[in-house]
């Protein structure tokens, strides 16, 4: 089983997995090409919805990429021996991750033009500013570390690296958490508990994100996931989704608390339509209970399907949770006068009704299409498909429960 | 072989000039952008704070001459497909008191904030401040992101969802910008009023230097009961409201 140079098969199932991802990724440039050409009048934003589907995606690419080095991190800097093998994969699939959340979040802006501008132009007091700093950052951190993993004469430098990029990524999902949290306009944001939600958020999207194309990997390569060492994975996993589900429901329960917020969490939890849909059904079932059946139910269990159902669901739980948050927080309108009802021509004391539009739906899905294509391409030709000798892993005792 | 490295040296030479060239045209815009802020011969004073008092018991719900002038004075005569995507730099607000029936009716825009929030988010400092405490957004620098709509707490601010060909050429506005009331930044600088202030027959709006002892807006301030709204934001609103 253990192969230690290991390299791929010349054949068809790359090349039709770049091609399927690249279709993806293409859809989602041309989208982006349109709307710029065409202004945003092509989208269904508005200047009551400024945020939307694409945002949604992006910030769910981009945070799932700093928790996907998590998969490295318990190896790495924690010493968990199931866990050293997957580095690698987890570093390129952080890279991938982060190049399409940054392209959504880019090909989505009114002038895409003017990314020079925002690279040098540094506002130091804005969260988006300051990640012009985070994200490359986090980009270069995490290929030196890739670099130390793979380089025999490097190794001895990995767990610095790393504790310096675990430690940046802590910063850069604070602040990815502050975009929001630093808003004090919107009942939805201003709250300190949205940056620790946004990092274990983080965690469970990586792993589940990990442990899918972990699943592609060795479906195309034929090779079969040793039951133990998934099991060690998805009970991660389990763990990851009970802590966002706690954070989430903080969030919701602080909000409740306050009698001027008691509105705003009436509309997304109760009667604002689409969003207590997405919010009960989404993220709590589809997206944390479902989930949680299929990793600890024990007639389930072992099952490597049910593990990637999982996974599934909880990128569209992470989804629909994103959507309410970012969507339903505006959909909701601003509280200018507290007493009074307030009516305008721009929608003033309105609930916001929005559904994305063709454009949108396909750049935000563009950014799946490019995280697949560079991770098949990047499998391809990196050495990072992780390879168990589960003999050691057994002999060390790391696959004892 | 001297021909070739003189070839060499020539195509340099040639792409360096481009090169130049290029900076040149990038940097321009904002050259321009400069000599417009001072072609009135002289740069904003912080001495000076302009300042906006409203009084909503004037105001009257069904008039929005402040809104007509508003998008006259500055080129807002687009026509949208979706009211929603539609600029609108000024707005009436209708109010009804929930408890007691009571109705106000006034004009709400950007609050021109000594601490905009708008300012502190956007990440190429496109959103800006000037010394006399009008905020603006630098078209030349503004990438469209949006993060400042999200950040306001009066929506006070539009985006350009589409192309424009119908601008005032001393107001500059364009697809995929984002953009607010300027104060007439543009008369302002004349030493003219807002075109809505200009506008408003009711005498619901004074406008004025909230420094200056000698202004109405200062007098008045003082002798009226005023509110900022949202004022547990603390954002210091150069905009103030009398009778909500």
């Amino acid at each position: 089983m253990f192969t230690p140079n290991f390299r791929y098969k010349e054949g068809p199932a790359f090349y039709l997995l770049v091609a399927a991802g690249g279709l993806v990724a293409a859809l989602g440039v041309a989208a982006a090409y349109y709307m710029e050409h065409m202004g945003h009048i092509v989208t269904n934003m508005t200047n009551q919805i400024p945020w939307a589907l694409p945002h949604v995606f992006a910030i769910f690419l981009i945070i799932s990429a700093s928790g996907v080095m998590m998969v490295a991190s318990i190896g790495t800097l924690f010493g968990k021996n199931v866990y050293k093998p997957r580095a690698r994969l987890a570093c390129l699939l952080a890279i991938a991750l982060l190049a399409a959340g940054l392209s959504v979040i880019m090909l989505d802006l009114g002038r895409a033009d003017r990314l020079p501008v925002a690279l040098t132009h540094l506002n130091p007091t804005s969260e988006f500013g300051l990640n012009i700093i985070f994200y490359p950052t986090f980009l270069t951190l995490t290929s030196l570390y890739l670099w130390t993993l793979m380089e025999p004469r490097m190794n001895r430098y990995s767990k610095t690296v790393d504790l310096a990029n675990l430690i940046w990524r802590l910063m850069l999902t604070t602040g990815t958490g502050s975009i929001f949290g630093f808003i004090v306009a919107r009942q939805a944001y201003g709250t300190a508990v949205l940056a620790p939600m946004f990092i274990i958020s983080s965690f469970a999207w990586g792993l589940a994100i990990f442990l899918i194309m972990q699943r592609v990997l060795y479906g195309w390569s034929n090779m079969t996931l040793d039951l133990a060492v998934l099991k060690r994975m998805k009970n991660l996993l389990g763990i990851y989704i009970g802590a966002v589900f706690y954070f989430v429901s903080v969030y919701h329960l602080t909000s409740e608390y306050y009698a001027k917020q008691g509105d705003f969490e009436h509309f997304i939890l109760i009667g604002g339509g689409i969003f207590p849909m997405l919010y009960w059904g989404g993220f709590v079932l589809l997206g944390t209970l479902l989930p949680l059946l299929l990793i600890f139910h024990p007639r389930i269990w072992p099952k490597p399907g049910a593990v990637t159902t999982a996974a599934v669901l909880v990128i569209g739980g992470a989804l629909c949770h994103l959507y309410v948050l970012i969507v339903g927080g505006q959909a909701f309108p601003m509280e200018m006068f507290p007493g009074m009802t307030a009516t305008s021509s721009f929608y003033d004391g309105a609930i916001e009704h929005y559904v994305p539009s063709l454009p949108e739906i396909l750049l935000s899905i563009g950014g799946f299409g490019i995280v697949f294509t560079i991770a098949i391409i990047g499998a391809r030709v990196l050495n990072v498909l992780p390879q168990d000798d589960i003999a050691q892993l057994k002999a060390s005792g790391s696959l004892t429960d | 072989m001297s021909d070739s490295k003189n070839t060499r040296r020539g195509f340099l030479a040639a792409s360096a000039t481009m090169a130049a060239g290029l900076g040149f045209v990038a940097i321009a815009p904002g050259i321009r952008l400069i000599e417009a802020a001072s072609a009135q011969g002289k740069l904003a004073s912080s001495k000076v704070r302009y300042g906006l008092l409203i009084d909503s018991n004037k105001c009257k719900s069904d008039c929005d001459a402040c809104v007509g002038a508003c998008a006259t004075e500055n080129g807002i005569v687009e026509k949208v497909a979706n009211p929603r995507q539609r600029a609108q730099w000024i707005r009436k607000i209708n109010l009804v008191e929930t408890s007691t029936g009571k109705t106000h009716s006034l004009p709400m825009m950007c609050q021109h904030c000594a601490k905009p929030p708008c300012v502190d988010v956007c990440p190429t400092g496109a959103s800006f401040k000037r010394a006399d405490g009008i905020v603006l957004v630098d078209r030349h620098i503004c990438i469209g992101c949006r993060y400042c709509m999200m950040a306001c707490p009066y929506k006070a601010r539009s985006f350009g969802h589409q192309a424009l060909t119908t601008q005032n050429p001393e107001v500059p506005r364009g697809q995929g910008c984002v953009e607010a009331c300027t104060f007439c930044v543009q008369r302002v600088d004349r030493g003219l009023k807002p075109a809505c202030v200009e506008a408003c027959t009711n005498g619901a709006m004074i406008f004025g230097d909230l420094n200056d002892p000698n202004s109405d807006i200062y007098k008045r301030i003082r002798e009226v009961s005023s509110r900022q709204v949202r004022a547990d934001l603390k954002l210091d609103t150069g905009v103030r409201y009398q009778g909500i």
